[in-house]
């Protein structure tokens, strides 16, 4: 399951037609894939390992909270340097200048 | 069982590094650069929890924390060079 959500996101990453579309397969698709892949592993361990593994809610935490902060400091970026996008990105006429 | 799906998911997240990469290399802009750079790192997090769990240790996880945290800082780094030509101003 994770590793079929990771996929999704890569192939979103290759295939979307400009940036502003490319940025939804990664911040998206990448974390919902990794947060099962580590819960996949905390119920691994919990079964094979000694005792309850509570060490991956460590993880799956930071990459659900600095997720959405790289792809806001991504999308400021490209704003910043009028990244031409095709003409069926909406919302374009909400950017304001910075 | 398990390891036939640890397998399946070990050569997805292989692919899903080599798309990473080929957008890294084509990639028309320097925030798409980042963003494809950013995912590997999240991608190598996958892989390395995968081998750990392969090979049935639980050592591999200071590994995956130091490389999302390395992944953060840098990205975040990055996009402020882009922004202010600067990284601490």
């Amino acid at each position: 399951m994770g590793g079929v959500l990771v996929l999704v996101g890569s192939i979103g990453l290759v295939k979307m037609p400009d940036f502003f579309m490319r940025l939804h397969g990664p911040t998206k698709a990448t974390t919902l894939g990794m947060a099962c892949l580590l819960f996949a592993a905390m119920a691994h361990y919990s079964q094979y390992g000694d005792g309850l593994s509570l060490k991956e809610i460590l993880i799956s935490l930071f990459l659900l909270i600095t997720a959405p902060i790289s792809g806001y400091m991504l999308i400021k970026s490209a704003i910043h340097h009028r990244i031409d996008s095709t003409d069926k990105t909406t919302g374009k006429d909400k950017i304001e200048e910075d | 069982m398990l390891d036939t799906i640890i397998l399946i998911v070990f050569a997805m997240i292989g692919l899903a590094l080599l798309l990473n990469l080929w957008r890294l290399v084509v990639g028309p802009s320097v925030p798409d650069r980042i963003l494809a750079l950013d995912t590997m790192y999240i991608n190598t997090i996958a892989l390395i929890i995968l081998y750990g769990m392969n090979m049935g240790t639980s050592l591999y996880f200071e590994a995956a924390l130091l490389i999302a945290l390395l992944g953060f800082v840098s990205t975040v780094a990055v996009c402020k060079y882009l922004l202010r030509g600067d990284i601490i101003e």
